[in-house]
């Protein structure tokens, strides 16, 4: 019916890389560049991309507006609280040496919680904005 | 190469009248930053400007423009004194530049004041082998906190505005679907 079949294969073939790779991103970026900025848009790239080609209807199947809608806030909020426990501990916000027993064991986790908290809301907040665009123009 | 590029490409941008056109040269300008940016081994922002630059950005554009008309309509009389404008204060870019360090020298105050410390001590404090991150994610944590915040708040901002109007224009949709 439709002339964009390569197109639909393509991307069917290609977005579990992109999920793939925005979880390599997120999670070698301690050892390698990346972090949670680059992995939440490679991620929130991936659910436009079906959107673009499988229309909106088909992307909110997967990862609805309400869900989307409801991440914005929850990536700030892992990463305040992160600062919090250490608030809790006696240390100073942000401060992540009580994550752990040691030291630079907690200031790793710290990092690791931080940069989650960025993921969810970048990713969320892309996804967020297309969807925002997309259903205006409707 | 690279830069000459970017100039030829700003140039083409601020001359032309399709917004189609300037949004996939947009992209392409952020394909060249990244570029440039990889060319100065700024492997972590070369990256962020490649994913959010040329990628999801145009895409964001895009959908603006869907909601827009796609021809930018010609200026009206000539611009005289925005043009004075930007041409003193570039002028004054350029007179400032004559301050700065010269370029990638070892020396330079910024390389003297926190780098080193960080550069030295990040893997032993952190266990975190990119500094980049250790800096971004742990010493400069209330900075990268301020960027989540603005990335959450500019979002709601567009979400807010996007939304409040088409329940103004229908009427009947009203409350939070």
């Amino acid at each position: 019916m439709r002339l964009d079949v390569i197109l639909r294969v393509g991307v069917k073939l290609i977005i579990p890389f992109m999920l793939i790779f925005g979880l390599y991103v997120q999670l070698h970026g301690d050892y390698g560049p990346g972090g949670g900025f680059q992995a939440g848009v490679i991620v929130a790239g991936s659910v436009i991309v079906y959107a673009l080609i499988f229309g909106i209807e088909e992307a909110q199947r997967i990862a609805p507006r309400r869900l989307v809608e409801f991440l914005v806030p929850l990536g700030v909020l892992i990463y305040a609280m992160t600062g919090v426990f250490g608030l809790l501990n006696g240390q100073n916000f942000l401060d992540y040496s009580v994550l752990a027993a040691h030291a630079p064991a907690g200031r790793e986790r710290g990092i690791l919680l931080v940069e989650a908290g960025v993921l969810v809301t970048v990713a969320s907040t892309m996804v967020a904005l297309f969807y925002a665009f997309s259903e205006r123009g409707r | 190469m690279l830069l000459t590029l970017l100039v030829v490409v700003t140039i083409v941008i601020v001359r032309m009248r399709s917004l189609f056109g300037v949004i996939v040269l947009s992209g392409v300008y952020s394909f060249l930053m990244a570029s440039v940016l990889m060319v100065y081994d700024a492997v972590d922002v070369a990256m962020t400007e490649a994913a959010v630059g040329a990628g999801v950005s145009t895409v964001l554009l895009l959908a603006a423009l869907h909601l827009t008309d796609a021809r930018e309509y010609p200026q009206p009389r000539p611009a005289a004194l925005p043009l004075l404008v930007a041409v003193i204060v570039g002028l004054v870019l350029i007179w400032a530049t004559y301050d700065l360090p010269a370029f990638g020298i070892a020396d330079a105050p910024i390389h003297r004041h926190v780098a080193p410390h960080y550069l030295q001590n990040a893997i032993k404090e952190t266990q975190v082998a990119n500094v980049v991150s250790a800096v971004l994610a742990d010493y400069r944590s209330f900075d990268t906190f301020g960027e989540v915040i603005v990335v959450f708040t500019a979002g709601i901002g567009v979400m807010l505005l996007l939304k409040g109007r088409r329940q103004r224009r229908d009427g009947s949709e009203g409350g939070l679907r």
